[in-house]
């Protein structure tokens, strides 16, 4: 019994001491990435091949000689999916190694928290494809970058698809369509627009909720198959989205009228479904699987061909691994922008790294250079648009791969902009921020 | 040899009642809390505040309520992530929606929402004992997830279901750096130890110990078990409430109902469990144990692995947290069931003796 | 109408299928009054190993009959059962003897934590597959009857088969063997079993092993359904109520209350649902089995808890 008291009491003061003695403040020479992500939990299938992406696109910059020589150091922290994890792992690494540039927190729930923190901190967040939607509008949200699109926009591409391929905005009147959602402030972000729509168009919006983690489907579905609805939108992630797909084939409701958002069409979310998921369609966030992409190319051999690779070299390419690798991009190329306004071959600071984000000028011809040709779409960011693009495409699952089956589309901003505007006035009366002057803009 | 009471005479009732009678534990004490206030918001770095300090304090909190549900009233809990959900989201509620509304009243409030709560749900527990009880409370954790996540009136009509709060200010002291964060957790977990301790050593405390140990026993010499069983639940779900205010204010500031889920109840009991049941000192142990663990591991495990050669990944680092986690609770019940509380127990009598062994 | 029977027939299905793994916490907690919280990881980890392993032996032994691998892959799931059951007796419960009841429930909540984290390390955390051949399309029943026919899931009814073979194999073992009886014994009375000489920790390690074994068959059946992954250990919250329900200690009581509470889940979600915003499934349950309590505190078969002062 002393013995074992003795060494219990061992255990807990050098528990003590080691938190304690762990913060070291090193000035760093490298521009530090930090990445939350999550490898564990049950969003663990969509989270790892991100977040092998995103580290793959930080080694491939080192490996292409750094940003105007600037070399990146990276650290993950896992996150799990939950908000005070992805704080405590923003807390953590917000100073480390000269400070994070910008985080990427791959969660909506986090994001808000992080909306809270970062102004505060001076580390701009991007949130490309999710977090708020209204954060959009830069004047309010000085330090969130929605690139790329967000929710609202995803909702109003996929209701553009379908009135396609019903003929017309006025052929949807009396036409049902369900959205499945996550219940989470992930899932719940499309329904205001979804809502609007609804009343624009005539149609009927049945909103069906999933608790978290989304493995108990089997009622909701049971809904959808008394209902009938035309099309059934999937606001899922992580196991949410085979499960669904999974009770489709159950319940035997046809998979090609089925949409996913762009968070829920991809190879974890079907590969087990296999030829049951045959069909089903998502929204592809510009990019696809890109197996024949030129960065993927070049992540092939100078990384993989090396043994420097994160994960397996099969995953390349993938659509999560090249969602990972092109948001990694997106905040690389801030920095790049940056070093052209403060210095180049400089490591930059966190606000340098927000203005270079705030005037991202991406052309075709930039991301061709950069290995993103027919992959990405030209974006450009500015004080007041802090989202640069609405680019997305529709992609369909044939068994095996994934195929694109419809041109490229644009959100509707008639709509979306005045809601945009709404939340963020909002959100800035609750918050007491005063919209940014032109002058500060510039800064 | 230095922990004899030796000359340390009472000479009223007052004195030998008191919480600290042996002069060096009130020595003790009140160094223990001029370190608490003034030492470690110089010494400590902001990390630390943000990362360790300020969620020990408000978890020790709350272990501390719940400690006093389970450990002195013998009634077992899951719900206690419901509880501290109603707290933080009627603090919340009666901030925004009252201006002007002062932090520490809407934190009392709040606390006040989730006695109210807690009673309602403790009232199973009149009929219900031991293990159905356990999933009775477990009732009220997913009953408060659903509903904060579904009834808009709670979040004030957002459309995402997260709520935030800022510019917290207390009697004009605003509190937004982390050693102001510190300094108010620690202000209001100092006076609720001290109630809570008060309140154990009371007429109330000595009948939750009854109901605890034999409660038919207790009932036959005439402690109503009615209101034993729902003033523990009250007074153990007010401070919970208050705990999970302060949790939602100071330490998230902004949140979703996944952060009060049945993960956060599980480490609650955890807490108590570890740091022993029916202590209220037990509750700081424990919830000192659980915080600083996943932190010292998620530092510790890549060290070691880089001495040994390996590259660790963080699923690896999550999952052995998860194994190291289980494995010693395991150890601490196998080798103390009573928690640490118990282990500072036996050093302080082994103290008394020392420097002799007998 | 149809709908109603449908929503119904799927509940009872639903039903059963949370029984599979509501029996392994009756199996422990009758033999040796261990409320096993860590059942959920056990099916977990049941069915990761058999995924894996119907994934692995193939390609070590090179062979590629699905058959086959299905077989190996369950007799080695079966071992890695048995050994976690030896294990977690010899370095768990023989150390708790005559703790607790609360003490030994947060044991097993440690050892969820260390099989989540275990199963997780060895076998990884993607979704992985199990294919043991059920069917996954629907059946329509009564077309004629009933516009668009009630649907009834075909895996679902397999299930439910099992399950029903697996409860009755478990009766047999329970009445008519010799370790059954033996087993019955020490749930009856640790120390009054020792004393006529049954080997009271190997009764445990052979009622843990049974327990793993029914975990395996729900992992496999829910992981046949859902895919092998983390969630699966979120499923014992899930059958807790279904145990509440039926009595702690009553392996018909298993199932009853897993039919009761299926059926109320389902019939709540789909009816009432849809008017108070969808998604009580999960809390439905939980409440009903709180007013069931309210009036039986031991559930609906359960023995009567009899305090002595």
């Amino acid at each position: 019994m002393k013995l074992k008291s003795l060494s219990i009491a061992a255990m807990l003061a050098a528990a003590g001491l080691a938190s304690v003695a762990t913060t070291a403040f090193a000035q760093a020479k490298e521009q530090f990435f930090p990445v939350l992500s999550y490898r564990t939990g049950a969003y663990a299938p969509n989270g790892v091949p991100w977040a092998n992406g995103y580290v793959d696109y930080l080694k491939l910059t080192n490996a292409r000689g750094g940003v105007n020589g600037v070399k990146l150091s990276f650290e993950e922290c896992e996150t799990g999916y939950a908000t005070d994890r992805g704080v405590e792992c923003y807390e953590r690494l917000k100073g480390k190694n000269g400070g994070a540039t910008v985080f990427h927190p791959l969660s909506t729930g986090i994001t808000f928290a992080l909306t809270e923190k970062a102004p505060g901190d001076k580390i701009p967040i991007i949130t490309a494809g999710y977090g708020r939607s209204e954060s959009t509008d830069g004047n309010v949200f000085k330090w969130n970058f929605p690139l790329t699109g967000t929710y609202w926009d995803a909702a109003d591409i996929l209701l553009q698809h379908i009135s396609k391929k019903e003929g017309g905005w006025d052929k949807l009147k009396g036409k049902k369509i369900a959205l499945i959602y996550h219940d989470s402030p992930y899932g719940k972000e499309p329904i205001p627009l979804l809502v609007e729509r609804s009343k624009m168009h005539g149609f009927d919006l049945a909103q069906i909720p999933v608790t978290h983690p989304g493995v108990e489907q089997k009622a909701a579905w049971l809904q959808i198959r008394q209902n009938r609805p035309d099309y059934v939108l999937l606001w899922g992630w992580g196991v949410m989205n085979s499960t669904s797909l999974k009770e489709a084939v159950a319940t035997g409701y046809p998979r090609d009228k089925m949409y996913g958002v762009w968070w829920a069409a991809a190879e974890p979310d079907v590969k087990d479904v296999g030829d049951g998921a045959k069909g089903y369609n998502g929204l592809a966030l510009q990019h696809g699987a890109e197996p024949n992409a030129a960065v993927v190319k070049e992540v092939l051999t100078k990384l993989h061909g090396k043994g420097q690779g994160t994960g397996p070299k099969e995953e390349v390419g993938s659509v999560l691994y090249m969602r990972g690798l092109s948001q990694a991009m997106l905040g690389v190329e801030g920095v790049r922008r940056a070093q052209e306004r403060y210095g180049k071959g400089k490591v930059m600071t966190g606000e340098q790294t927000r203005w270079g984000l705030e005037n991202l000028a991406l052309d075709q011809k930039k991301l061709d250079a950069l290995g993103f040709a027919g992959v990405m779409r030209p974006i450009s960011t500015s004080c007041a648009d802090h989202r640069g693009a609405t680019w997305a495409r529709v992609h369909t699952w044939d068994g095996a791969k994934w195929n694109f089956s419809s041109d490229w589309y644009e959100a509707d901003q008639a709509v979306i902009k005045p809601m945009i505007k709404a939340a963020a006035d909002k959100y800035a009366a609750e918050k007491k921020i005063e919209r940014r002057t032109p002058a500060d803009c510039q800064s | 040899m230095f922990y004899r009471e030796n000359g340390q005479f009472k000479t009223s009732y007052r004195a030998d009642q008191q919480i600290f009678p042996i002069a060096q534990d009130r020595i003790a004490i009140l160094a223990l809390i001029a370190v608490a206030f003034v030492a470690v918001p110089l010494l400590a770095d902001e990390y630390l505040m943000r990362a360790i300090f300020i969620p020990f304090l408000i978890l020790a909190l709350a272990a501390l309520g719940l400690n006093i549900l389970v450990g002195y009233c013998g009634q077992i809990s899951l719900g206690t992530g419901a509880f501290m959900a109603v707290g933080a989201y009627a603090a919340y509620n009666f901030t925004v929606r009252i201006d002007g509304m002062p932090l520490i009243v809407a934190l009392l409030l709040g606390g006040l929402c989730a006695a109210v709560v807690g009673v309602l749900f403790g009232i199973p527990s009149l009929r219900i004992k031991g293990l159905y009880l356990a999933v009775a409370t477990l009732a009220a954790q997913f009953f408060c997830d659903w509903a904060f996540l579904r009834i808009k009136w709670f979040t004030n009509d957002s459309a995402s279901g997260s709520v935030n709060v800022s510019n917290l200010s207390v009697f004009g002291w605003t509190i937004d750096t982390p050693y102001d964060k510190y300094l108010f957790c620690l202000g209001v977990v100092t006076v609720f130890a001290l109630l809570a301790k008060n309140l154990v050593r009371s007429h109330v405390g000595r009948e939750w110990m009854a109901i605890r140990d034999m409660d038919v026993a207790a009932a036959v010499i005439g402690i109503r078990p009615v209101y034993a069983k729902l003033t523990a639940f009250a007074v153990s779900s007010f401070i919970v409430g208050v705990a999970g205010a302060l949790w939602g204010f100071v330490h998230l500031g902004a949140w979703e109902p996944a952060a009060f889920s049945i993960d956060r109840s599980f480490q609650l009991l955890f807490m108590i469990i570890i740091g022993g049941l029916g202590s209220i000192m037990g509750s700081f142990f424990g919830a000192a144990f659980i915080v600083v663990l996943p932190i010292f591991l998620n530092q510790a495990l890549p060290a070691l692995g880089s001495l040994v050669g390996l590259n660790i990944g963080t699923a690896f680092v999550s999952h052995a947290e998860f194994m190291i986690f289980g494995a010693l609770i395991v150890f601490f019940l196998i080798v103390e069931p009573h928690g640490l509380a118990r282990l500072w127990s036996i050093g302080k009598e082994k103290l008394r003796l020392w420097p002799f062994p007998h | 109408m149809g709908f109603f029977i449908e929503t119904t027939i799927g509940g009872l299905m639903s039903g059963m299928l949370y029984s599979l793994v509501a029996l392994g916490f009756v199996l422990i907690f009758k033999a040796s009054g261990v409320f096993n919280f860590a059942q959920g990881a056990m099916v977990l980890f049941a069915a990761l190993a058999m995924a894996r392993f119907a994934e692995w032996f193939p390609a070590l032994l090179g062979f590629d009959s699905k058959l086959l691998a299905n077989l190996l892959a369950f007799a080695a799931a079966l071992a890695v059962m048995v050994a976690v059951a030896w294990l977690i007796e010899r370095l768990v419960l023989g150390k708790l003897v005559n703790q607790e009841g609360i003490t030994l429930l947060m044991a097993t909540l440690g050892i969820t934590y260390f099989l989540d984290g275990f199963g997780q390390t060895l076998f990884g955390s993607d979704i992985y597959k199990i294919d043991i051949g059920l069917p996954k399309d629907p059946l329509f029943l009564l077309e004629s009857v009933f516009q668009g026919g009630v649907l009834v899931n075909k895996e679902d009814l397999f299930a439910a088969a099992i399950a029903a073979a697996l409860v009755i194999a478990l009766s047999i073992f329970f009445q008519f063997t010799g370790t059954g009886r033996a087993l019955r014994a020490v749930a009856d009375d640790h120390q009054a079993a020792q004393s006529i000489g049954i080997p009271l920790s190997r009764v445990w390690v052979i009622v843990w092993s049974v327990a793993g074994f029914t975990a395996l068959v729900a992992g496999i059946i829910w992981g046949s359904k859902l895919g092998v992954q983390f969630s699966l250990s979120l499923l014992a919250l899930k059958a807790l109520p279904v145990v509440i329900l039926g009595g702690l200690t009553s392996v018909p009581g298993a199932i009853i209350g897993g039919l009761i509470l299926g059926v109320g889940e389902k019939l709540s979600e789909v009816f009432l649902g849809p008017h108070i915003g969808g998604g009580i499934e999960i809390w439905f349950g939980y409440v009903l089995v709180l007013f069931v309590l309210l009036v039986r505190p031991q559930g609906l078969f359960g023995e009567k808890i009899i305090d002595r002062v």
